[in-house]
């Protein structure tokens, strides 16, 4: 079973330290969450793993599958296994979701062999419909231009929906759970149980315990000031709403 | 935009006078019909007295002719075949589904011709110029010099001049064509001049989709000049579907005025492409002359290296109850250059009309500049027009989404600008079309390097 393993990661935008030493260890099959206050570094995390280049890492490393994977370029990240459903999945007119998917279900076929003809039409649309039903996504959805003019909602069932297609063995979610009623948060949250297994490392980004009712963790890990300042299991998340951020503030600032 | 980067370009320093053609009077084709011998003598009458347009005008403001060796160019004629390389095979296949009811090919004025026989005997006639001014002078009277005018300018006065050949299509009243109709004009010597009148007119009643496609290869050094009048009318509840495509050689300056008048009730589906040349300058105007009238025009464009396409159309609501509708969509790499200036104009008491036109230019380079004027004159009160024109460049987010999915930064790129001519690609009928825009995307994103 492979493992993500974050060793003392510092990340700075436009010369500001956002991240500041930051460890964690997420296996293959296991559920992480993240928590913590707004303007922690949580995001900032999930795009530096994605290798988003407007993020600057000044110490530290970050192996999966023996490799450095801070070396490799975002798509290659993304071939090894790495995937992030982002917060706010930006617009691509004219590209349909059901192009966009094969496209990137080719890339990985390519990477695995440069003579792959690409997947064959009908089991692609087989499985996309398979996938959009479990996700009740009406199959016209397909046909629409990523994530142009959708509703939050509909942004991140297609996050999900590409999850499920694309397989990743490391998933990052991003605040998925921001701008979803409870109804839409339970469609995601089911989308993603499904897809949880020995095979899958999961990372929760969240703000909120809320969604973590539905996507049960093995680890919550809770960040402030860009560092992971406490870790603990599920009941961790409880205490965090019940009691607030605050806590954890004065037992860090206490400790310090 | 940066202005400081060295351009590469292939012909010598800008001059700052034009040099002027070398054509003769003698070189006009009388023909004994009255009519035509009188339309070319006026004709050039107009380019003998009508300067080269410079920058001074404002339709010429942005296009700058001035390194064109137009002393040099000599009217085109069959001796001139230095160059015998055989015509790309993919440019005779068929672009509009099924095959051909006709095809012309115009290999340097030698003429190759075919029309079913079904449809010569219902009376359509699709055949080069010289042949019809022989065979059907009478029809050809009904069209030529009367839509575009010789008075429009040096190029139109030149080309119905001493046009040398050309396409004429005739559909007879109630005639359906169904196979598609092809022309193509092919080669662009050095230092020649390929004058090309085009001609169609289609009675009440009828309906024909036509693709006519001008195209050439590179030749090294030199320059090669062609200009063409486009002329068309649409009679009353016919149906005209007409693609221009153009993929000169990267030597040749191209000119062409290009119009089509739209009768009552009738249907225009106008599609233009470009992708060759060195210098282009296209006039292309629908006029909706008949109350109910539509007209559509689509336009594919993509420049690279130094190219130069500047295109000015208009869309003139002549009558009431009628509907226009423009959207021309193009990307740039390298230091090339489009301009698009268009103008919807609603003359008064054309009330009840809708008029839209959109540009957009996706810069994929820093050197490429595109120029979108967007124009509106409208005199009638009951009207509803609109317009947008936007220059954009690719979002560096949109490139790491794509990536953050497995996909190359260069794959991402193109399913980008690939997506940026969807809306143009949803608005091509024609499955053979939009693969030959597909293969220009590819070739051109080729020497993109982001």
């Amino acid at each position: 079973m492979a493992e993500l393993v974050i060793r003392n990661l510092h990340v700075s935008i436009e010369g500001k330290e956002i991240l500041k030493g930051v460890d964690l260890t997420l296996p293959q099959g296991e559920v992480h969450a993240i928590m913590g206050p707004n303007g922690t570094g949580k995001s900032t995390l999930a795009y530096t793993l994605m290798g988003h280049p407007s993020y600057e890492v000044t110490e530290g490393e970050v192996i999966y599958r023996g490799q450095n994977v801070l070396d490799l370029a975002a798509n290659e990240r993304s071939l090894l296994g790495i995937f992030l459903a982002f917060q706010y999945p930006v617009g691509i007119p004219g590209v349909t979701v059901a192009n966009f998917i094969r496209s990137a279900i080719n890339a990985r076929r390519r990477s695995i062999n440069p003579e792959d003809k690409g997947v064959p039409l009908l089991e692609f649309r087989r499985e996309v419909k398979s996938q959009m039903e479990l996700l009740r996504m009406d199959p016209a959805f397909a046909g629409r231009y990523l994530n142009d003019g959708f509703s939050g909602g509909e942004k991140k069932r297609a996050e999900i929906l590409q999850m499920a297609m694309l397989k990743p063995e490391i998933a990052i979610l991003d605040e998925t759970d921001s701008g979803l009623d409870i109804d839409a948060l339970k469609v995601v949250s089911d989308g993603v149980n499904t897809l949880k297994g020995p095979d899958l490392g999961v990372l929760v980004i969240t703000h909120y315990q809320r969604i973590l009712n539905y996507i049960q963790p093995d680890v919550v890990h809770v960040m402030m000031g860009g560092r992971i300042v406490e870790s603990g299991d599920k009941d961790l998340a409880l205490h965090l709403e019940e009691r607030g951020y605050e806590w954890i503030r004065e037992k860090v600032n206490g400790i310090a | 935009m940066s202005e400081q980067t060295p351009v590469i370009v292939r012909q010598s320093r800008s001059r700052t006078e034009s040099t002027t053609f070398k054509f003769s009077q003698d070189q006009i084709r009388f023909t004994n019909n009255e009519y035509l011998d009188n339309l070319r003598q006026t004709a050039w009458n107009i380019y003998a007295n009508t300067p080269l347009p410079t920058m001074k005008e404002e339709a010429w403001r942005r296009t700058d002719i001035r390194p064109m060796h137009a002393d040099k160019f000599q009217l085109m004629d069959s001796s001139s075949n230095r160059y015998q390389r055989d015509i790309p095979v993919d440019l005779l296949r068929p672009l509009a589904g099924g095959d051909h009811g006709g095809q012309i090919i115009l290999n340097r004025n030698k003429a190759q011709i075919y029309l079913e026989p079904k449809l010569v005997e219902q009376g359509v006639v699709f055949t080069d110029l010289l042949t019809a001014e022989k065979e059907y002078p009478d029809l050809l009277e009904k069209i030529i010099g009367k839509i575009v005018s010789p008075a429009e300018g040096k190029f139109a006065a030149m080309v119905t001049a001493l046009a040398l050949n050309g396409v004429f299509l005739y559909v007879p009243k109630g005639v359906n064509v169904e196979a598609p109709l092809h022309s193509l004009i092919w080669g662009a010597d050095i230092n020649s001049a390929n004058l090309s009148h085009v001609l169609v007119y289609l009675e009440s009643n009828a309906s024909v989709t036509y693709v006519h496609e001008v195209a050439s290869e590179t030749l090294p050094e030199g320059q090669s000049f062609q200009a063409a009048n486009i002329e068309m009318y649409v009679g009353q509840d016919s149906n005209l579907r007409f693609v221009e495509l153009q993929s000169w050689g990267r030597h040749v300056w191209n000119f062409t005025h290009e119009r089509v008048h739209i009768d009552h009730n009738a249907n225009v589906d106008w599609i233009f492409g470009a992708i060759g040349g060195h210098l282009t300058k296209n006039f292309a105007e629908l006029d909706l002359i008949g109350s109910g009238s539509v007209g559509k025009m689509s336009g594919f464009y993509f420049t690279d290296q130094d190219q130069h396409l500047d295109y000015d159309s208009q869309q003139n609501h002549l009558a009431a109850h009628t509907t226009s509708d423009l959207l021309f969509k193009g990307a740039l790499v390298e230091h090339s250059r489009s301009v698009w200036q268009g103008m919807i104009y609603v003359a008064p008491g054309a009330d009840k009309t809708d008029g839209y036109q959109a540009n957009r230019n996706l810069l994929l380079s820093r050197n490429a500049r595109a120029d979108s004027i967007p124009g509106l004159e409208i005199l009638a009160d009951d009207v509803r027009c609109t317009h947008g024109a936007t220059v954009g460049k690719i979002d560096p987010e949109q490139i790491f989404y794509l990536m953050a999915r497995g996909i190359a930064q260069l794959d991402a790129e193109r399913l980008i600008v690939e997506g940026f001519f969807d809306p143009i690609m949803q608005r091509i009928p024609f499955e053979g079309v939009r693969e030959r825009f597909q293969t220009a995307i590819l070739e051109k994103m080729s020497a993109y390097k982001g």
